[in-house]
């Protein structure tokens, strides 16, 4: 069994990526989300989160992944609610700095 | 966004079919050691046409291609072919994640050692009674203790969280936190499917499958404490005794849309319960491919087209159940634009009484006709019975 935390609160002023053993199928609705760990199943029901799931790692806060996928600060809080979701369920996890 | 309770948006893209299944239940031989009376399969003996260890190897490269997640291996007892873990292997270095069903896994150390080791591997022990009386019944004399010697053996190797596959009968729907409480006990999940009257079942199935007070029985204990119970999406037709989103799970009949079985002779089906030449879309040999099969088949561009809601059209459950299970319906001689002969109306039961042609099942390995212990049904607590 991996080490990462499960269930880890949500920041969003830290650096997030997603899980090492999650698997992304892209779809016409967005992605299917795969944990091979926790053998879970998640959809992202559009092609907006599946780019700020997809980005997570590259930006320093998830503030700086929303803007750069094109979410305006007011329509934040869907997101912002879908990550946390994702988090809860170990499907992202704290990136550790290199 | 990600999504426990059901969004009707996404079951409609899901009911049109995805590129790939998200899924599928692979039968890797009709060989099996046991006979249960219930076999969905009607596995016994090892067809000679069966897949070849490069023809396997062949159905993995195409499924890590077409990002498939994981496979469901079963069989008969997948354990049996000698290349079997060779196949797991090869499944997981390319991918494909591999849960598999069995009813006696031989854990040499070093299997054992392996399946700990692997995040890619899930195993399941099939068991329909929690006490030997109950399940042996149907699954044979001796197979309680076997399965329960897997499980101390997979236990006692540090494998995490194997499953304990349980099909609900009307014999053991009563032990349902026994089973619960044996899976706890061998740090188990519990997951609990659905009797379909599918191969072997078919002759059964009238004297195995749970009584109409039963399935609300099952019902609210699903509603109650499933949330750590894996039922596979298998009750749906019962998604009408309570709100909306109340039973975990997408609720939908996935077959030819987002799973499928191949069997061991490499013939793709529309769902594991479904092996006849109705619901039969080709074969991955004949056919050139699995993903030519799975993208162009007849049948499967015929089940992704909006779906006749018949004699259930004017239900108010309808969109609750969309009609129940179609294999549930082929082999007890229901109409498929019917309802479900459990339906949770009742509407199932009148339909069940009158003269029926049930179709027989597809293929048959069978040693012979296996026969279901006398079953003296268990000391079930009072308050189990419902007194409706």
């Amino acid at each position: 069994m991996t080490a990462h935390t499960v269930g880890a609160a949500f920041d969003p002023t830290r650096t997030w990526r997603l899980h090492p053993q999650v698997a992304v199928r892209p779809e016409p609705f967005g992605a299917l989300l795969y944990h091979f760990g926790t053998r879970k199943l998640s959809f992202l029901k559009n092609r907006t989160i599946v780019a700020v799931v997809e980005s997570l790692g590259d930006h320093p806060t998830v503030a700086s992944a929303l803007a750069a996928a094109g979410v305006d600060p007011d329509q934040e809080a869907p997101y912002l609610h879908a990550l946390s979701v994702l988090v809860a369920s170990n499907m992202l996890v704290i990136k550790e700095s290199a | 966004m990600t999504s426990i309770a059901p969004v009707p948006r996404l079951i409609e893209q899901f009911e049109r079919g995805l590129d790939a299944p998200i899924c599928l239940t692979w039968e890797l031989t009709y060989a099996c050691n046991l006979a249960c009376v219930h076999c969905l399969s009607s596995s016994g003996k090892r067809d000679p046409r069966e897949l070849s260890t490069a023809q396997c190897k062949a159905v993995i490269d195409e499924l890590e291609r077409m990002g498939v997640f994981y496979v469901n291996i079963g069989g008969g007892e997948p354990t049996i072919r000698p290349d079997f873990w060779e196949l797991v292997d090869y499944a997981t270095e390319h991918h494909v994640g591999v849960k598999f069903s069995t009813n006696r896994v031989r854990i040499t150390p070093e299997v054992a050692q392996r399946l700990a080791d692997s995040d890619y591997v899930d195993v399941q022990i099939s068991l329909d009674g929690a006490t030997a009386e109950v399940n042996d019944a149907v699954r044979g004399p001796g197979s309680f203790d076997m399965a329960i010697r897997a499980l101390a053996n997979l236990a006692n190797a540090g494998f995490a969280d194997a499953k304990i596959s349980v099909v609900v009968t009307r014999h053991n729907v009563g032990q349902l936190d026994d089973f619960k409480a044996l899976a706890d006990r061998y740090g188990a999940t519990l997951r609990i499917t659905r009797l379909r009257p599918s191969g072997r079942g078919a002759d059964v199935w009238d004297e195995l499958h749970p009584t109409a007070a039963q399935q609300v029985e099952l019902y609210n204990w699903l509603v109650a404490k499933g949330d750590r119970v894996l039922t596979g999406d298998s009750f749906f037709h019962l998604a009408g005794l309570g709100a909306p989103g109340a039973l975990a799970g997408l609720n939908m009949c996935g077959a030819g849309r987002v799973v499928c079985l191949i069997d061991p002779v490499g013939d793709v089906y529309a769902c594991p319960f479904a092996i006849h030449d109705r619901f039969l879309a080709g074969n991955i040999v004949s056919d050139e491919s699995f993903d030519n099969v799975w993208k162009n088949s007849a049948l499967f561009t015929e089940l992704r087209q909006p779906q006749s809601a018949g004699a259930c059209g004017s239900c108010g459950h309808y969109d609750a159940c969309r009609g129940g299970c179609m294999a549930a319906k082929f082999f007890t001689g229901l109409p498929l634009d019917g309802p479900d002969p459990e339906c949770v109306e009742g509407y199932g039961a009148p339909a069940l009484a009158e003269a029926r042609d049930k179709p027989r099942p597809g293929a048959d390995h069978s040693r012979g006709k296996p026969i279901m212990l006398t079953l003296q049904r268990p000391p079930a607590k009072p308050c189990n019975e419902s007194p409706v």
